[in-house]
């Protein structure tokens, strides 16, 4: 255990010194995902890959939208627009691009020049060349890009399991609360980090994210400053 | 009485079925209802035959007339219909007042002098308006307005009734006094005993302005043929619309839109030399075949010609790409400002304009290359299906929210919304312990418990059901035929922990969404 431990320390000393690039920003996220990110957060720039989870990727969106950034999702027809109300993802900054079609990747790009979060679901394969150009535009404009499925560079890839639903019974009960399992795996290998998450959703996600906040006391958020916008 | 004025009316009988006809190409001679607020506004002469009429409700109108063509009456169609002949009289002669869609008044003196006589000038008129193609229009030349469209609507055959100068109280005197626009006045002065309008004439002008105000003394004097309302001829408005013809058509989208550009600087620097910005756009196409394709665009702030000439694409293009050929080809542009408001309130500001800007001028470019309706925004609305509930809207334009989402909306599935909601619902076969399909019964009862269920719809992949809830009936508009509709819901969880809401209706079970 103690070996484990000193490996992991100094792989993640190599890993800082090889850092070729400066830090770069992170944008707010669900406290708890964050928590378990490389660097504690959605860096700017990078690209993320949600393994078929919705939820997951709203749990994502949910702490950048209401941090004021606008949201795109690309080429996802079932997105589920009233439970993105619900996990507090603002409607009036979020845009929907359901069919993009053969052009998603040109349409992908159009998007993360502007917003600063972008989802996408790739209908199939992109060519290197051509994911080395989006990369290159994601990590010029700052804005991070959420991949349903697999992406060859992702800088983490997310999935959620051990679902367990409350409130439901044989016959009788609604779909109240719901516990998951997010497990986080970073392309550098290295073990992946996981917790569980509780999703309950008659208190509204501003509530969980606050309490959770204080829970974790993640460095991310405690260490922002408030801004206030003066007008 | 110097001051009244001989007026020439030009009155098109039945105007808003005229209109209707000319913007929705039907056919004329057809049986036409225009309906507002359920019941029948205006019918065409062969609807009227069958006995529809005026203040008819729709299913009476249609009970006497099973093939009536129903359409809503529109005002803006019968006002910009409308347009188009004052802009021709004002070509035969000018000074014409717009009294209201399907009437004007010309000043009489002047065409009568050209054409050599007040009938002379009318016949003109009622000819004029038959090369536009609008027959049965009528003309009444009297002292004043008023006198002149009651003369109008009692033209006999010849469609131009002339009554003499100083001859106007004798030929209003039999006509029936509910011929005053105020129903409260004319039922009052029913109930006294004044049936015509020679006998509200006949009552001294002092009484009448001390019994019923300035409104009744000015009806009073119509009535007695002393009409001293002027003509005001309207001011032609300034054209702003911009139009460009192609000669040879042209059949393909980018070399429209590009021969378009010039014409589109000109048309928002015309705008910008009124001092006025273009918020609502009509985009009008001809193509060569004779189909005329019409589209208003909306602007979140105002048109500038780049915009102008991406909405000409998007409506050539519809939801092709952009090097798509067309049916046929286009022979004219037009593009009319539909709304427009004072330049200074779009000016952009120093501060505080940057981001929204950006993010504008990016998903247009979206929608350049994927048509208007590529690119949405969401907006949660009332109602119990999910569809329902969460309308889209192409960006730029605004949301018409018809359900609103306050109300209580009973029997709407409880929060947490699922995550994932399938555009179209996906068939699921369920099935109990057994094997045996789960039904619900009349009495909203489960057949049995259900156990498992197929995702795929073919049978194969079939998933165990490790908790449910359910049956919620929702029964909507039961009281309406073609719009009923009773299904079932239920929410199930599947081994691997993810739910589902799976939805019973008559032709069988379906996967609505998921909550994964």
């Amino acid at each position: 255990m103690a070996t484990g431990q000193t490996v992991r320390e100094l792989q993640d000393r190599i890993r800082s010194m090889q850092a070729t690039k400066l830090d770069s920003r992170l944008i707010p996220t669900h406290p708890a995902i964050a928590d378990l990110l490389p660097g504690g957060g959605l860096k700017q720039g990078a690209t993320y890959s949600v393994e078929h989870s919705a939820t997951l990727l709203m749990a994502l969106l949910a702490g950048p939208s209401q941090a004021g950034s606008w949201c795109g999702v690309v080429g996802v027809p079932e997105f589920g627009v009233e439970a993105a109300e619900g996990f507090g993802i603002d409607l009036e900054r979020l845009v929907l691009v359901p069919n993009p079609g053969d052009q998603w990747l040109a349409v992908t790009a159009a998007v993360a020049d502007v917003m600063g979060v972008v989802v996408t679901r790739p209908p199939k394969r992109a060519s290197d060349s051509s994911l080395a150009r989006l990369t290159a535009r994601l990590r010029q404009r700052g804005s991070v890009l959420l991949v349903l499925g697999p992406w060859p560079q992702s800088e983490a890839m997310l999935s959620l399991s051990e679902s367990e639903w409350s409130g439901i019974g044989q016959g009788h009960g609604t779909l109240s609360a719901r516990q998951v399992t997010v497990t986080v795996s970073t392309r550098l290998g290295g073990r992946p980090r996981s917790a569980r998450l509780d999703l309950d959703f008659a208190r509204s996600p501003a509530d969980i994210a606050r309490s959770q906040a204080d829970m974790t006391q993640s460095p991310a958020l405690a260490d922002r400053p408030e801004l206030r916008a003066v007008v | 009485m110097s001051d009244i004025v001989r007026t020439m009316v030009l009155w098109v009988p039945d105007w808003p079925i005229t209109a209707a006809v000319r913007a929705h190409r039907l056919d004329p001679d057809a049986a036409i209802a225009l309906i507002d607020k359920g019941q029948v506004f205006a019918c065409s002469a062969e609807a009227r035959i069958e006995g529809v009429k005026r203040g008819l409700r729709l299913r009476e109108a249609q009970a006497r007339c099973p093939d009536l063509v129903v359409k809503t009456y529109d005002p803006v169609i019968d006002a910009r219909s409308f347009e188009v002949i004052v802009t021709a009289i004002e070509e035969l002669m000018p000074g014409v007042q717009l009294l209201r869609p399907g009437m004007c008044a010309i000043r009489s003196r002047g065409p009568a002098r050209f054409y050599g006589g007040e009938k002379p000038a009318a016949l003109a008129l009622v000819q004029l308006l038959d090369e536009l193609g609008i027959p049965g229009s009528r003309v009444g030349v009297a002292d004043g307005p008023f006198t002149a469209e009651q003369a109008a609507r009692t033209t006999g055959r010849t469609r131009v009734r002339v009554v003499p100068e100083g001859e106007s109280a004798e030929f209003l005197a039999p006509l029936p006094i509910s011929l005053l626009e105020l129903p409260p006045l004319v039922t009052l002065l029913r109930r006294l005993g004044v049936t015509t309008l020679a006998d509200f004439a006949a009552l001294p002008a002092d009484d009448v302005l001390g019994r019923f105000g300035e409104t009744g003394a000015h009806l009073h004097s119509l009535s007695s043929g002393a009409d001293s309302r002027p003509v005001i001829a309207r001011i032609p408005p300034e054209e702003l619309d911009a139009q460009v013809a192609f000669e040879p058509p042209l059949d393909r989208v980018d070399q429209v839109t590009f021969g378009f550009r010039a014409a589109a600087d000109r048309f928002v620097q015309a705008l910008v030399g009124a001092q006025l910005v273009c918020t609502i756009l009509r985009v009008e196409l001809d193509t060569e075949n004779g189909e005329t394709s019409e589209r208003s665009w909306l602007h979140p702030r105002s048109f500038t010609a780049a915009d102008v000439v991406d909405r000409v694409r998007w409506q050539l293009q519809g939801s092709g790409e952009v090097d798509t050929g067309l049916t046929s080809g286009i022979v004219r542009v037009r593009v009319v400002p539909e709304a427009v408001d004072a330049i200074g309130n779009h000016e952009v500001g120093l501060f505080g304009a940057g981001p929204d800007e950006r993010i504008h001028s990016g998903l247009s470019r979206v929608q350049s290359m994927l048509g208007h309706g590529g690119v949405l925004t969401a907006v949660v609305g009332g109602g119990r299906t999910l569809a329902d509930r969460s309308q889209t809207v192409p960006w730029g334009d605004r949301a018409i929210l018809t359900r609103p989402a306050a109300q209580p909306w009973p029997g709407r599935l409880p929060k947490p919304a699922p995550s994932t909601v399938f555009p179209a619902p996906r068939p699921v076969h369920v099935t109990d312990a057994d094997g045996q399909e789960v039904r619900v019964d009349d009495r909203g009862a489960v057949s049995s418990a259900p156990a498992r269920f197929s995702a795929s719809g073919s049978g194969r992949e079939s998933r165990s059901i490790t908790a449910w809830a359910g049956p919620w009936p929702v029964d909507e508009r039961w009281w309406d035929a073609d719009a009923h509709r009773l299904s079932y819901r239920f929410q199930v969880v599947d081994a691997s922990g993810i739910a589902w809401l799976l939805v019973l209706e008559d032709d069988g079970w379906s996967a609505e969404a998921r909550y994964d």
